[in-house]
């Protein structure tokens, strides 16, 4: 390619090109460092807006209204939220939920796609297929049916079958992405070690799920954020209000403090924040782990 | 090594496919869950082609992908080719536009409850330019609450269509774009004839998510005005939901949701297709 450059670029008065070049260059990164602050500004204003109101007194906002600048500062709102909205309750049962849903779906799926990328099983791609098209199944489309079954195994209205269905729902697409990243791991290892007659499920713990961690932390700190945020699942299957996951109880406190902003934003900060921490620890494979399953 | 991928299949099967069998059967039949269930036919969806909730929910939906899913495409792109290239102070304004897909579409449907408030910002400035006659109750009038909507659902996608365009971008061969600029392309020639062709598949791939998503769309209109005022935010998915649960008409809500699987069904199977290309090229 830098064979072809020369002819083109020897033709060209240097010196003058250059300079004005350079100015161009100079207006060029200002115009794009205002249009970007402009932008992103634009996107970070409506959480500043929600941070602040969080710490207004409900008088000053009821006299004021929610738009004017802040007249009072208090920890009140974050107290109420917490305690008597149940947001404490909440996030317990969101952990209680999440956790054991990312750490089994994640395990279930690598071992799926570990079959199917080392191994040749009959009919592996129209598994791995079908499989992916579960995941795409609009929700809607299994809610009543899954209300039912629950009811009838007697687990309705508690959090394991909120594990139960995330976890059979988010398998698909979990395998698609495991497998995807499992066969670009080298055979080498794997058949060195199964000469010396080490077993296939000694082969996935101890060789190929270690050499599939950055694809399973992109994918876990995704999960997190994904079964964290859900709420279509909650209020579908918990009946009460104690067991209800953050989500699904920070909705609920808008109902229970109408006109109460400043507790409502307070409420809405807490929910926001664990997802937050675990986008900020694993920032980077989560925006990789966003663009792997759809533009590879 | 069979049982390996036997176990996580059998499960998704029992929790997905098994369920998904019987939505489409409890579609033939008139059951409020307690009262033996009778066969119908296809007399719900008869009567979902008459029922003008549906009808409403139907326009909603198909406005929804239209503005959401093309403004969401539009701006991610228009974002991403501001964003793509690697300089100074880029990896915080990638941030900034990405930050909210961390958070959940009712923390999102919260920040923006405010802001479209009676007292909230947008109000609050539209007083303070002078533009009195423009204040309104955004939400609670049914001619704006769909697309004051719209725009708090933008604002966590654009970051998302964002990051998917960004990674398409950076995986196209930079020697073509650097040999139209050498042959005096400009910007827009480059876009328009060289950058914006190469994107097909991935284009492709993000117009299937972005549908995928408008007809999953559940979260956010319900936290922020549940289907009203007068059902003029009603889509498909909270129509569905509100007659299966609060309505307890579980054969009629299931006939809603076979409409809502038929609707993706043509895109699921264009995003398998690739897949399945994809599958065979690696």
């Amino acid at each position: 390619m830098t064979a072809s450059h020369i002819p083109v670029a020897a033709t060209r008065p240097w010196g003058r090109v250059r300079r004005g070049q350079s100015r161009k260059r100079v207006f060029g990164t200002v115009g794009f460092h205002l249009s970007s602050s402009v932008i992103s500004l634009l996107w970070f204003a409506p959480i500043l807006l929600v941070v602040v109101t969080s710490f207004r007194s409900f008088n000053d906002i009821a006299l004021n209204g929610i738009s004017s600048l802040p007249h009072s500062f208090t920890f009140a709102t974050y107290a109420q939220a917490w305690k008597l909205g149940g947001l404490a309750q909440a996030l317990t049962n969101s952990m209680i939920v999440t956790i054991p849903t990312v750490l089994l779906s994640l395990f279930l799926a690598a071992a799926a796609a570990f079959g199917l990328s080392r191994y040749r099983i009959p009919f592996r791609r129209t598994i791995l297929l079908i499989m992916l098209a579960g995941n795409l199944l609009p929700v809607q489309t299994i809610l009543i049916p899954i209300a039912r079954i629950t009811q009838d195994l007697n687990i309705f209205d508690t959090l394991g079958a909120l594990v139960a269905v995330q976890t059979a729902f988010g398998l698909g697409f979990y395998t698609f992405v495991l497998y995807g990243f499992m066969r670009s791991i080298p055979t080498e290892l794997q058949d060195a070690a199964s000469i010396d007659g080490a077993s296939p499920v000694r082969i996935f713990l101890q060789i190929v799920l270690p050499l599939t961690r950055p694809a399973l932390s992109a994918l876990g700190a995704l999960s997190f954020t994904w079964i964290f945020n859900d709420l279509l699942w909650s209020i579908t299957l918990i009946q009460t209000s104690s067991k209800l996951p953050t989500t699904a109880a920070v909705l609920s406190l808008q109902g229970e403090y109408v006109s109460s902003w400043s507790v409502i934003a307070a409420g809405t900060v807490i929910a926001a924040i664990p997802s937050a921490i675990v986008f900020f620890i694993f920032q980077k494979s989560f925006v990789g782990g966003l663009a792997l399953g759809s533009v590879k | 090594m069979f049982v390996l991928v036997l176990v996580p299949f059998v499960i998704e099967a029992v929790g997905v496919f098994w369920p998904a069998i019987q939505g489409v059967m409890l579609s033939v039949l008139n059951w409020n869950g307690i009262a033996p269930a009778k066969a119908v036919g296809l007399g719900n969806y008869v009567s979902l082609a008459s029922d003008p909730i549906f009808i409403t929910a139907l326009k909603n939906t198909a406005i929804w992908i239209v503005l959401f899913g093309g403004l969401s495409f539009v701006g991610g792109l228009g974002i991403a080719l501001l964003f793509q290239s690697e300089r100074r102070g880029v990896g915080i304004y990638r941030t900034a536009l990405f930050l909210p897909i961390v958070f959940s579409l009712v923390v999102t449907a919260l920040i923006w409850d405010t802001f479209f408030q009676p007292t909230g910002i947008l109000n609050g400035l539209l007083n303070a330019v002078g533009l009195h006659s423009w204040t309104h109750e955004w939400l609670a009038d049914p001619s704006t609450a769909l697309y004051a909507i719209i725009v708090a659902a933008l604002w966590r996608e654009i970051g998302y269509v964002m990051v998917l365009f960004i990674a398409g971008l950076k995986a196209l061969d930079p020697a073509i774009a650097e040999a139209a600029k050498m042959d005096g392309c400009t910007r827009w020639q480059q876009f328009r004839y060289i950058t914006f062709p190469q994107l097909r598949s991935v284009n492709l791939v993000i117009l299937s998510v972005l549908v995928i998503d408008s007809l999953r769309s559940f979260d956010i209109v319900w936290a922020m005005t549940a289907g009203g005022p007068f059902n003029s935010t009603q889509l498909l998915s909270t129509y569905m939901y509100s007659t299966a649960f609060q309505g307890r008409q579980l054969g009629y809500a299931s006939a809603i949701a076979v409409v809502i699987f038929v609707l993706a069904l043509g895109v699921i199977i264009t995003y398998l297709v690739r897949a399945l290309s994809e599958e065979k090229e690696s």
